[in-house]
């Protein structure tokens, strides 16, 4: 009886999701989900508005305007890729929008019904997809790995790889637009994507199969990697030898030269975008970035060649932020994060394949290829090498703030 | 960026400033690259043009408010004045959110630090008083032309009317304390800071 109570969501979870997130189809459920979403949340944010803009003027008032000219002082512009972006509407997550579920009883009453949707639906849901996914990857490329290498292993490998991810990918209800697919990184090439968060490399390995690079790490994650290695060949380092760049740069020109792998994805181990682009076209940049993992690396510029494809992934925020601040939150804390989101929306953008003229230092070939994914992405181009360039700010846009104040006050 | 050597933080120094302001050694050196790269001339201070130069801070109404809160403390010998890292870590520390193992007396203290910092926001003249002319200074930078004169004054009346206690036309650091005793001034007065 318990098997059979068992069974029924098992099989229910199968047909609905996983079978059809194997073949990559898609009922238009996700679009139509998130689209409801959308509504409820704009909708609460009339809510708060009217619960909110009634005031008259406090001598604290002040204070909000003192906060943000100090945050000013102190976000530099890599603070402010490291930080969650706050919301114009409220989404009724707790994380974002800090004590938001206070504001009215309403309010308040929505966001526990969402929290009992998160949590006693789609929580134990995503948790049995999600160790599907898991099971398949591991059955699928153990027992891949043990037939002898030729090009039916490598295909089999590619669909059980990508079966794996999208129905991972349906365990955070990942709503995926990609774009241009035509410039999909191929054998001998180079994928490099922004990188906001660690299910960058899952969003992107639901549409192609990569070789990732990175470091070899304990626990859970080691796993997933050695289970990933026996069919596939991925470079991993190992902290120590991350120091040293001559092997880095053999292992991965190695890897490069041989047209027959995936391409690689460059999945930098930390949060600063692009770091590992800069290490691998140009050292000499590097160490200017504030940032210990860099830091270790000695000036000096080399290339590893092959062609780059770019590749930019910018996540809508208003289902969930896919945004990893790792020292507040462990790798389990963020795991259960983005397992009770309402879903993760993000678009991908493949630009075309890049090659490195004559003429060009790996300094600016890495600023061209940088510039060309922020601006696909709409995101901000970090110029690294400390000369910031600075427009002299609007006084248009300080009347602005102003305007936005005076109004507050004039509802009273 | 640290072409200059007297630029470097050296470990005593990161010691003293942690002891003083609580930041943690990672986040006094995350500041410190900050404040070099504010720091155009490479002079180891920053003026109040280079502050300036931070477009979210000159855009903000209360920008120069801001700003001169840097240079309450730092005396004024002629040339322009600057201020150094030290003064500079000192006035962010107001900024700083409580940890949350904070003994309560520790939170009633930093509570008390910031409400002053406050205070002083508004009482341009230091004689420990906000007068109608210093509240209104500061509603007018926060509105600019948006509202009229009168609608302003009336405004700055009726703030004075609830907080003014022994009636003496000004708001007193106690009277401003206890017109703020149901904000939650430790949390809008904290800002981010990266580990």
């Amino acid at each position: 009886m318990l098997l059979f109570l068992l069974g029924i969501p098992l099989i229910l979870i199968l047909t609905i999701v996983v079978i059809p997130a194997s073949l990559n189809i898609s009922f238009g459920v996700r679009d139509c989900y998130v689209n409801t979403l959308r509504k409820i949340f704009e909708c609460s944010r009339m809510l708060s508005e009217n619960d909110t803009n009634k005031k008259k003027f406090s001598l604290d008032d002040m204070l909000s305007f003192a906060a943000c000219g100090m945050q000013a002082i102190v976000d530099d512009e890599i603070t402010k890729c490291f930080s969650a972006e706050e919301l114009p509407s409220w989404n009724l997550l707790t994380r974002t929008n800090k004590n938001y579920e206070y504001i009215s009883l309403r309010l308040t009453i929505l966001w526990i019904i969402g929290w009992c949707i998160r949590y006693l639906i789609f929580l134990p849901v995503r948790i049995t997809i999600l160790s599907l996914g898991l099971l398949w990857l591991c059955l699928a490329t153990t027992l891949i790995g043990f037939l002898p290498k030729s090009s039916l292993q490598t295909k089999l490998n590619h669909y059980a790889y990508l079966i794996a991810f999208r129905v991972l990918a349906r365990a955070i209800s990942a709503s995926i637009r990609v774009h241009n697919r035509e410039n999909r990184a191929k054998g001998g090439g180079i994928c490099v994507a922004n990188h906001t968060s660690p299910i960058d490399v899952l969003i992107l390995s639901t549409d192609n199969c990569y070789a990732m690079v990175g470091q070899i790490h304990g626990g859970f994650l080691g796993t997933v990697q050695r289970i990933l290695s026996s069919s596939q060949s991925h470079v991993w380092f190992e902290r120590s030898e991350m120091r040293d760049r001559m092997t880095v740069t053999n292992r991965l020109k190695e890897h490069v030269e041989d047209h027959s792998l995936d391409p690689m994805l460059i999945f930098p181990e930390g949060k600063l975008l692009f770091i590992l682009l800069y290490f691998i076209l140009n050292l000499s940049c590097c160490t200017c970035i504030n940032n210990t993992s860099v830091f270790m690396f000695k000036k000096g510029s080399f290339e590893i060649g092959g062609t780059i494809h770019p590749a930019a992934i910018k996540y809508d925020p208003t289902f969930g932020d896919a945004f990893w601040n790792s020292s507040r939150e462990s790798w389990v804390q963020y795991l259960v994060m983005m397992l009770t989101s309402w879903a993760i929306v993000c678009d991908v953008w493949y630009l075309p394949p890049r090659k490195m003229e004559e003429n060009e230092t790996a300094t600016e070939f890495a600023n061209r290829v940088k510039a060309e994914i922020a601006e696909k992405g709409g995101l901000v181009d970090l110029v690294w090498d400390g000369q910031l360039k600075r427009v002299a700010a609007k006084a248009s846009l300080k009347y602005a703030e102003q305007e936005k104040y005076s109004e507050i006050l004039l509802k009273d | 960026m640290g072409s200059n050597s007297s630029l470097i933080l050296r470990p005593e120094e990161i010691a003293a400033i942690q002891k003083e302001t609580h930041f943690s050694p990672s986040q006094i050196q995350r500041l410190h690259s900050r404040f070099s790269t504010l720091d155009k001339r490479n002079t180891g201070s920053l003026t109040r043009e280079e502050f300036m130069r931070i477009p979210e801070l000159a855009i903000n109404p209360l920008g120069d408010r801001i700003i001169e809160s840097f240079f309450w403390d730092s005396t004024n010998n002629g040339a322009e004045p600057s201020i150094n890292f030290r003064q500079f870590m000192r006035t962010l520390a107001l900024f700083r959110p409580c940890k949350p193992n904070e003994k309560p007396q520790a939170i009633e203290e930093i509570r008390e630090q910031k409400l002053k910092y406050a205070f002083k926001m508004y009482d341009l003249d230091h004689d420990g008083k906000i007068s109608r002319h210093e509240l209104l200074d500061i509603l007018h930078m926060m509105v600019g032309t948006n509202i009229s004169d009168e609608q302003l004054g009336c405004i700055a009346d009726r703030a004075i009317v609830e907080a003014d206690t022994d009636e003496d036309g000004c708001i007193s650091f106690d009277e401003f304390k206890k017109a703020l005793e149901k904000v939650d001034v430790e949390q809008k007065m904290s800002i981010r800071f990266l580990h």
